[in-house]
């Protein structure tokens, strides 16, 4: 290669430094930052200087602990029952509070279950980041393969030789490039609890049967309503990602599977589907970020409601950062969020590895 | 058999376009329902929802929602507030990204597959996951303005254009189109006596306008649908963008109509660019799974 001509230290150097001066400032190091600030006590405004606090505030936001209550027994040793013939247990109050246990101080019920004559009881110093982790890891779970499957669904369909079929292409996509609060308002009236048009609908095609549902009211509901409408959305970019995918696998490979009498389905199973493998691994990987950024959504439609049903991660980390000016906080959460991303991105990246 | 083969033929393709049609009824529907709803008065958008009526321009049609909308919020100031910080950044970055490929691609310099590779590291760190410690940077950062020297990049432009101007994407996009080009013609002009500067100008930005309409269009994108980063760092109606200005129409009762008009005059401008440039927009998401 013409080595000296295209040696320029100086100039290379002076074209790439915008760039990256501008990621280094505003990527590579508030990312450093998270890591170091989730180490300290630092709010955004504060009189009092920042201090060193270790790993509380992982302690603070992960702390959990699974206790045994026995039940309550009257002086015979007979365990006492309400009137609906419960069992009766101390209250949780009555080790979290005490002086014997130091270790559970400060933590609150998550959830219980019944283990012979005792109650387990799972005790977290921060049941409503739990309950945002969970609900964040289920949305993930839940839209990655839905959102991927119906939109290569999708793709093989717009994929047929048909006139007009790019009408439909550009209509399918059209939700991706609405801003998703635009779509979430859109969607808290389809939602609605009684004009809402998807009630509207459903009892229309049941001639009345349907009991309407608030969607977005209801604790059991909500969070699917949100997983729905999100793949609605996103659907659209991921259909056009395997599109492009699908168009990469060399026609000569149907006709090849034309020609030995291969089904339809045998067709999919053995051409389409291993040339896909690159472009499933990239879709999968791109949702799973998606999912778990999951903010705008609950900030329009719930706000994290009802009774925490709705809260997530990212939704969290800004209610703390922002809201609570609790940056320390904030950037906890952010560096938990990002190694449960790179984390599942990995083992993504292993499921679907090249067997050989 | 012979006379039954087309029917057959006809019957399967009418299917095929029935499901094609029903798919996209979904798709569309509540697009179609929030231009409608923007022409009726409240009450008659809320007692419509109840029928098809919902999706189409019956009953007491009119632009009031419009005027309305326009009276209660400064609706201009936001769009203006928008296409000022998404213009600018968009530019801003196809300028910065393109100038460092070209440094990647066509250069040699010590470090350059240093820094490339940590540009594209970035690409794992999702925008959430730095927000709230970027929040208490450019809370930080000092400034000099017309108004002289500030400490703190809350409630302005920049703060919303230059932490969005460089990404690794971009960058990304830029080498991967830089690096087709034929690089004899790099060297010939550098023989023939051309600045660096010369040959981005008048070699390879001539030819890049595939990779400028991508990464414009996705940059676009991302920077009118802001959400998170202005809802944390704008409080003053001044500098407050299309998407953040929605919570102006939230306060005591909610007026529908007034806020389908709003939505419907944010979001049909951008629609209709898509329309308009679909077949661009659509090869822009495709190309960033391409070679991902």
């Amino acid at each position: 290669m013409a080595s000296k001509l295209t040696q320029s230290n100086k100039a290379g150097w002076a074209f790439a430094l915008p760039g990256f001066a501008l990621i280094a400032a505003f990527i590579i190091l508030p990312f450093f930052f998270a890591f170091g600030l989730s180490l300290t006590n630092q709010r955004l405004i504060s009189p009092n200087p920042t201090a060193y606090v270790g790993l509380d505030n992982y302690r603070n936001l992960l702390g959990l602990a699974i206790i045994t209550l026995e039940p309550e027994r009257d002086e015979a040793g007979q365990v006492i029952r309400d009137a609906d013939g419960a069992v009766q247990f101390p209250r949780v109050r009555t080790i979290t509070r005490s002086d014997e246990f130091p270790q559970y101080r400060g933590m609150r019920e998550w959830f219980r279950w019944q283990s012979g004559e005792d109650a387990r009881i799972v005790i977290a110093s921060d049941v409503v980041f739990m309950k945002a982790l969970t609900n964040t890891l289920l949305f993930v779970m839940i839209v990655a393969p839905a959102q991927g499957g119906l939109a290569l669904c999708l793709a093989l369909l717009i994929n047929q030789r048909l006139r007009g079929i790019n009408v439909f292409r550009t209509i399918y996509f059209m939700p991706v490039v609405v801003s998703i609060v635009v779509v979430s308002l859109l969607w808290r009236f389809i939602y609605d609890g009684s004009d809402g048009l998807l009630n509207n609908m459903l009892s229309g095609l049941t001639f009345g049967l349907f009991q309407p549902v608030d969607w977005l009211g209801n604790p059991d509901t909500a969070l699917g309503s949100i997983m729905a409408m999100s793949i609605w959305q996103g659907v659209g970019f991921h259909m056009v990602i395997w599109l492009s995918g699908l168009q990469t696998i060399s026609p000569t490979l149907y006709e090849a599977a034309e020609i030995e009498g291969a089904s339809k389905w045998q067709t999919f199973r053995y051409v389409t589907w291993p040339g896909l493998r690159n472009t499933a691994v990239l879709v999968l990987i791109v949702i799973t970020m998606q999912g778990f950024a999951l903010f705008a959504q609950i900030d329009v439609m719930t706000n994290g409601g009802p009774v925490d049903s709705t809260q997530t991660i990212v939704f969290q980390a800004v209610e703390r950062g922002y809201g609570r000016q609790d940056i320390s906080g904030g950037s906890t959460i952010s560096v938990i969020l990002f190694l449960l991303v790179l984390t599942i991105s990995f083992i993504q990246r292993w499921l679907t590895r090249e067997r050989t | 058999m012979a006379a039954l083969k087309p029917d057959n033929h006809g019957l399967r393709l009418a299917v095929r376009y029935a499901v094609l049609v029903l798919i996209a009824a979904i798709f569309i529907f509540p697009l179609v329902f929030m231009v409608m709803s923007s022409l009726k008065p409240d009450f008659q958008l809320l007692s419509d929802t109840s029928s098809l009526r919902a999706f189409l321009p019956v009953g007491d049609i009119s632009l009031n929602n419009y005027t309305a909308a326009f009276a209660r919020a400064p609706v201009g100031l936001f769009v203006f507030n928008s296409v000022l910080v998404t213009g600018l950044t968009v530019l801003l970055s196809l300028f910065v990204c393109s100038l460092a490929a070209f440094s990647f691609v066509f250069m040699n310099w010590r470090g350059r597959d240093v820094v490339l590779t940590i540009i594209i590291a970035t690409f794992i760190i999702p925008f959430e996951t730095i927000a709230i410690p970027l929040l208490l940077i450019v809370s930080q950062l000092p400034w000099i303005g017309l108004d002289g020297f500030q400490i703190g990049w809350l409630n302005s432009y920049q703060v919303q254009i230059i932490p969005w101007i460089a990404d690794g994407l971009t960058v990304f996009l830029f080498v991967q189109f830089f690096r087709d080009l034929p690089k004899d013609l790099i060297e010939a002009s550098r023989v023939e006596g051309a600045s660096w500067w010369q040959i981005y100008r008048k070699v390879v930005l001539p030819l890049s306008g595939p990779v400028i309409a991508t990464a414009a269009i996705l940059k676009f994108l991302v920077m009118y649908n802001q959400y998170l980063w202005p809802l944390i760092v704008v409080q003053q109606e001044a500098y407050r963008p299309v998407m953040v200005g929605l919570g102006y129409f939230f306060q005591l009762n909610p007026a529908w109509g007034e806020i389908m008009a709003y939505l419907t005059l944010i979001t049909v401008p951008v629609l209709a660019f898509y329309l308009v440039l679909q077949r661009a927009f659509i090869a822009s998401i495709a190309s960033t799974g391409v070679k991902g």
